[in-house]
């Protein structure tokens, strides 16, 4: 698939007279810009109103100027807000993220490395037959791996901990990782390996000396595709961790929709910024990777 | 003495290509048994459960289909699948529409072209947990729009759709629009780009519009992309549960309730195993049902590429 960021070499505008061409440019951006607001609004307010004073927001919602900014729910947010007994803000829900991704992100990487350059260039008898099943693991749904799960960990002694959820997310990754990696692998000419292998080097000296040198772009997406689903996972959180084990995801639902008499709209807002801000700083910075992620585990 | 040293040596050579044939083997075991056991196992095992006397513990004797009668007698599994289909078929539309929109006009050579795409897209990077609390505080008549309305005077306003029984679930669709319709774009986007410009041109010289060259020439060229994001987007929509139950969290009422939720609901809050796993083992089915013919349809459409070249 082409990239998106091919230019069309022609203006499909410049029909017609000035005019005309003009009007329609001036409807072209009106209407970019309209939507652009629709998918800046939402977290726009959100934003605005993790500054805002409690009984300001109390008085006129979400949706009004601001009588005064303040820092201070940030402050409470990562620090001393109460939630699921602990009083040290989502400070340890987000650390609990961080210690349930990245391990599960690397560890799924590496094997899905392994694994596509295995089953692109060591094939042998049935290995289509392994990737076909491996890749299976990508459309099954998480509701029918949810008993077996509880099962499983809670006979390894892994419920509710970080080291279950690392377990689930490694496995259910596997297949994202192996079908990036094989089907960026696949393309690597075979003459490259062949030649290798006649100099006489083997399995481990290939990966290191030609195929991971050639693999940044496909690390990258990898990297990228499974820090962002497995930070946003709720799912398995919510079923297999409670108080300060939860992952980010599960207690900011905890905090927002919590049963509690009081809301704390505006520490809310700033902690719902806080969860979103790694993947979408990994978006800003990847955006190209981003996209070629979407469109690989999307097509093929 | 040479010859002895021949022999070791060779007897070394052969241990190594030995290894080395069976090095990716052994590499690829891991992956594999975890595959197996997560795929077949895990499918198996949530198969058999919904075949079982389980309730709140699991009772691996065999029950028969009495979980999945029960399920179908729910009236809540009946509110759960009508949303499905309501929520999949708006939800779905209205993202491939609304993706097509911004494709195109972000097709015009538009200055800045990075920028838009970027702002259009990021919803997508960010967890259905904040999309879904965000749109719960702009759709709250407490918090949000309707709150804004009455500030801005109009003191009868009302907007209350999130509290509706009958409106909330428009609201489930309009959130879940907003996360998805940026990827839609993005791949209908990439289509128009891979559409060879020669035709556009020929349109072009005989005189066609604008308007109608998209109509007649290139969106009728990216069909298969169509396909593979309405595919797509299908399966979202069958697995939905985080934005439900950040937004709604299935009410009011039973209100919002989907699959999924239902899924959650029986498992782990009512103790009923069995109806869970009856539940899980439709959604799987309702995944077949759009994954297998499109499956099959690829394979098809494959074999005549390669057959004509």
């Amino acid at each position: 698939m082409a990239d998106a960021t091919l230019v069309r070499d022609f203006d499909p505008l410049a029909t017609g007279s000035a005019a005309r061409r003009v009007r329609s440019k001036a409807l072209v951006y009106a209407l970019l810009t309209l939507f652009a607001a629709f998918y800046l609004l939402p977290i726009g307010i959100v934003l605005l109103n993790s500054f805002r004073e409690l009984p300001d927001i109390a008085r006129t919602g979400f949706f009004a100027v601001p009588e005064t900014l303040t820092l201070q729910p940030w402050r409470e947010a990562l620090t001393s807000f109460c939630l699921a007994g602990a009083c040290e803000g989502i400070r340890p829900f987000y650390l609990n993220s961080i210690l349930m991704a990245v391990p599960a992100t690397i560890i799924s990487t590496a094997f899905g490395l392994l694994n596509g350059y295995i089953l692109s260039m060591w094939r042998f008898r049935g290995s289509e037959w392994v990737f076909g099943f491996v890749t299976l693991g990508v459309f099954l749904p998480a509701q029918m791996t949810l008993l077996p799960w509880a099962y499983v960990l809670g006979n390894a002694g892994l419920t509710n901990t970080i080291w279950g959820l690392i377990l689930i997310h490694t496995v259910q990754g596997l297949a994202f990782t192996t079908l990036f990696c094989r089907n960026y692998f696949v393309n690597i000419p075979d003459d490259l390996i062949k030649a290798a292998r006649i100099d006489g080097a083997g399995f481990w000296r290939i990966f290191r000396k030609i195929v991971l040198p050639l693999s940044p772009p496909i690390v990258i997406v990898t990297v990228i595709w499974q820090f962002t689903g497995i930070w946003n996972d709720f799912l398995y959180g919510v079923v297999f961790s409670s108080g300060d084990r939860q992952p980010i995801t599960s207690a900011l639902i905890a905090l927002t929709a919590g049963a509690t008499s009081v809301r704390h709209h505006n520490v809310e807002a700033a902690a719902t910024i806080l969860a979103a801000i790694p993947p979408l700083l990994i978006y800003l910075f990847g955006g190209k990777y981003f996209v070629r992620g979407l469109t690989q585990g999307a097509v093929k | 003495m040479t010859l002895a040293f021949d022999d070791r040596s060779e007897r070394r050579l052969l241990w190594r290509n030995r290894l080395a044939t069976w090095t990716p083997r052994l590499v690829l075991l891991p992956t594999l048994i975890a595959s197996v056991v997560y795929v077949l196992v895990f499918t198996l095992w949530t198969f058999w459960i919904s075949l079982s006397n389980s309730t709140l513990l699991p009772d691996l004797s065999y029950g028969g289909i009495k979980h999945y009668v029960a399920l179908w007698n729910h009236a809540r599994w009946h509110v759960a699948y009508t949303n499905l289909f309501l929520f999949g078929a708006l939800y779905v539309t209205g993202s491939l529409v609304l993706g097509t929109v911004l494709a195109i006009l972000i097709d015009q050579r538009i200055r800045a072209e990075a920028l838009w795409r970027t702002i259009y897209l990021y919803p997508l990077a960010i967890s259905f947990v904040v999309t879904g609390t965000a749109w719960r505080w702009i759709l709250e008549p407490t918090t949000g729009i309707q709150q804004m309305l009455r500030n801005l005077g109009w003191e009868s306003a009302t907007f209350d759709w999130i509290i509706d029984r009958d409106m909330a679930i428009y609201c489930v669709v309009l959130a879940g629009m907003w996360q998805a319709s940026g990827f839609a774009m993005a791949l209908i986007l990439a289509g128009l780009r891979s559409v060879d410009q020669d035709l556009v041109k020929a349109a072009q010289i005989d005189g066609a519009s604008m308007a109608r060259i998209y109509r007649k020439v290139l969106l009728p060229a990216i069909r298969p992309i169509f396909l593979a994001v309405l595919v797509i987007l299908l399966q979202f929509a069958i697995k939905t549960f985080d934005l439900v139950a950040a937004l709604t969290g299935g009410g009011p009422g039973l209100a919002t309730n989907v699959p999924a939720i239902y899924v959650y609901d029986l498992m782990f809050q009512r103790g009923q195993i069995g109806q869970g796993a009856a539940a899980a083992i439709m959604i799987l089915l309702a995944l077949a049902v759009v994954l297998v013919p499109y499956a099959l349809y690829t394979i098809w459409r494959q074999r005549r590429e390669a057959a004509h070249g």
